[in-house]
């Protein structure tokens, strides 16, 4: 009987004039496109420089500036207070003020204050944009102290020179970051909110009525529902690895075998969250709001943007009940730190408790109702 | 209610009730359908019938009484009697997606048989739209549809067939060929349960039940309905037709009055006026060329013969 079931089920998938192309198309775009745009690297930042002093000194530090690509030089103003206009207009996101006799000074190798102050109203760049610009600053003195050789007066900092060595993504690629998580959208979409538009799509039709009264049994009709959205998941999650792959050289340090096993788990979670929402929903309408929501908020709670330890204590609580989190955290630590099964054995089990969890729940909010 | 009675009969029904809140759709309904039978439940829109076929074919529960479909009781035995009915919701509820065929042979498989085994039953209306078996369900007109539908809740040879409203929104010519269709089933030894709001459809059935707000008004053959009808009838045809409707509606020793097709139907409190004095009365109201004629019940008469009494026995 199942086996006429899934026949049905993918023949109308593969009929239907969206979906086929969506399971192709869903992940491309989320791969292509995404990573390129959601990126945390600030460049062209408006800065606005107030140089008061003029010399051959602030000019190459402007230059310096300019040449690291992530500023913008897009005013030069007399005084502070027509630089601040700049930056209440806009134009400029961050300035700069360059003292009196800066340039003097470091020839002459006393310390020198200059000003930064940054728009934070978009909080991601001026934060980020003050610490590169810090960076940029501090290179440069490190530069005029060893080109004139004062180590006496060398200015506070550069007594001894910081090279971070960022772990398991070197170069700080926001990219490597994002694509594991982007998986795993793509692969929610498709294993959670497909299969339950198609059980509200039948209760909308009448045709699950007409089903009720033939002797298919429930658990045979959702799992003929589930089948075939757990394989479009795993195309689509093939897609997903193997664009990452092409496109962008990203390759799992850890096995691909252990993306896949985390990924099945995830979806058999999900689909069961799919499932419970489909149990409560009349309408298709419903069913997309519902599902939104919890998506928006499952993702938020999980770590795809923002790291977990930064939210306050609470939210790092309510992170556990998103099962975004265990899903992206473990296919990031294959990804990046080469991570296998046996490390990550509280995110698999946390997985599987969700998919006993939204299971069971479908399970008993479907007997209630019937 | 005897056992004698439970084997005889296909359908069961004791005092069924079911409310939704506050509506009561159904209200203490008991009837039974004998084998072979085709039963008609005939009434207007939202008088329960669509309800009452859901609770029998096991897709709701009741609130109280009890049900046997073919032996089997509604509640205990659900999974036995959705493998011997047939059941053809009010609206078009195939797969809009699947072709004509496609979606025959998924029903066929469900139920663990195939078209082969019981072609038989279907070839006559299959035969009709089997020139469009490679087309979509849903791109098929109303009428092909329906047959469709149909063939849908037959394949698999069931004991009971309820069809819920099957010709509404069907041509005439359709209708017709369907009724058809009914009487070949029929002889198959198909019980048949249908609903339908037309009061013409009532006496194509072998008994009918007529239904509203919930309540059975009276379950008879149809020739036994029309032949329990105690007053007499009276077609009045005029100019002015609506005028004619208000004129009657306020004369004095009017009992009822309904618009029906291009005449009106009344009746008279017959020991207070005649037809004569009517007559007099209409001229008054400056009603020209007025005939009255008396005629014979139909079924839709019947129907509002029995509305009025059970709201004269309200008051």
């Amino acid at each position: 009987m199942l086996r006429y079931l899934l026949e049905k089920e993918i023949k109308q998938f593969v009929r239907n004039s969206f979906l086929p192309k969506m399971v192709v198309m869903l992940p491309l775009m989320a791969m292509l496109i995404f990573p390129l745009i959601a990126n945390f690297e600030i460049k062209n930042i408006n800065l606005c420089v107030v140089d008061h002093d003029r010399s051959i000194q602030s000019q190459k530090l402007i230059q310096k500036i300019q040449s690291s690509g992530y500023f913008r030089i897009t005013d030069v103003a007399e005084s502070y207070q027509r630089a601040m206009l700049q930056v209440e207009s806009n134009n400029s996101d961050m300035l700069l003020e360059i003292p009196v006799a800066f340039g003097k000074d470091i020839e002459q190798g006393t310390s020198t204050n200059v000003l930064i102050a940054a728009n934070a109203v978009n909080g991601v760049k001026g934060g980020l944009g003050s610490s590169y610009l810090t960076a940029i600053l501090q290179n440069f003195s490190v530069d005029i102290a060893t080109k004139i050789q004062l180590p006496k007066a060398m200015p506070q900092g550069a007594g001894f020179s910081i090279i971070p060595r960022f772990w398991f993504n070197p170069t700080l690629n926001y990219k490597m970051f994002m694509i594991p998580a982007l998986m795993i959208m793509v692969l929610a979409i498709v294993s959670g909110f497909l299969p339950a538009m198609n059980i509200v799509g039948e209760k909308e039709s009448g045709t699950i009525e007409q089903m009720n009264v033939t002797p298919v049994g429930r658990f045979q009709f959702i799992l003929a529902k589930l089948i075939p959205y757990w394989l479009v998941g795993f195309i689509a999650l093939s897609i997903a690895v193997l664009v990452s792959r092409w496109v962008y050289g990203f390759k799992p340090q850890g096995s691909i075998v252990t993306v896949y096993l985390f990924a099945s788990m995830f979806m058999l979670a999900f689909s069961g969250f799919g499932l419970v929402i489909s149990n409560y929903a009349k309408t298709m309408q419903q069913a997309i709001f519902m599902i939104l929501f919890f998506l928006l908020t499952f993702i938020f709670l999980s770590g795809f943007y923002t790291p977990i330890n930064n939210m306050p204590q609470w939210g790092q609580v309510l992170s556990n009940f998103s099962p975004f989190k265990f899903i992206i955290q473990s296919v990031r630590l294959v990804y990046l730190k080469g991570c296998g099964f046996a490390d990550m054995l509280p995110q698999f089990f946390a997985l599987c408790g969700f998919a006993v969890f939204f299971n069971g729940w479908a399970v008993l909010s479907y007997r209630k109702k019937s | 209610m005897n056992k004698n009675n439970c084997q005889l009969s296909t359908v069961n029904c004791h005092l069924i009730s079911k409310s939704y809140g506050v509506v009561k759709a159904l209200e203490n309904i008991s009837f039974e359908v004998e084998k072979g039978e085709i039963f008609g439940i005939i009434g207007p829109d939202g008088a329960g019938k669509t309800t009452l076929f859901r609770i029998l074919t096991t897709l709701i529960l009741a609130d109280s009484g009890t049900a046997t479909v073919d032996g089997r009781d509604v509640v205990k035995e659900y999974n036995e009697i959705r493998k011997h009915v047939g059941y053809m919701p009010g609206r078009f509820s195939l797969y809009q997606d699947l072709t004509v065929e496609e979606n025959l042979d998924v029903f066929a498989k469900v139920f663990n048989t195939s078209i082969e085994e019981n072609y038989h039953l279907i070839k006559d209306i299959y035969v009709q739209i089997e020139p469009f078996k490679k087309r979509r369900a849903g791109k098929l007109s109303g009428g092909m549809k329906q047959k469709l539908a149909l063939c849908c809740a037959l394949i698999h040879k069931p004991s009971v067939l309820f069809l819920d409203e099957p010709t509404t929104g069907v041509d005439p010519v359709s209708r017709k060929e369907f009724w058809e269709m009914l009487k070949r089933l029929k002889n198959e030894g198909i019980t048949i349960l249908v609903s339908t709001p037309y009061m013409d459809e009532a006496a194509l059935c072998d008994r009918i039940a007529l239904i509203q707000n919930g309540q059975f008004l009276k379950i008879e053959t149809p020739e036994n309905i029309v032949n329990q009808f105690a007053q007499e009838l009276w077609t009045v045809k005029g100019v002015q037709m609506s005028k004619l409707l208000n004129d009657l509606r306020q004369y004095e020793h009017i009992r009822t009055c309904f618009a029906f097709g291009d005449t009106h139907h009344i009746t008279l409190e017959s020991n207070m006026s005649t037809v004569e004095n009517l007559q007099d009365y209409l001229q008054t109201k400056g009603h020209l060329q007025v005939e009255i004629k008396p005629t014979k019940a139909s079924i839709e008469d019947c129907f509002m013969e029995l509305t009025f009494e059970k709201s004269e026995s309200y008051d």
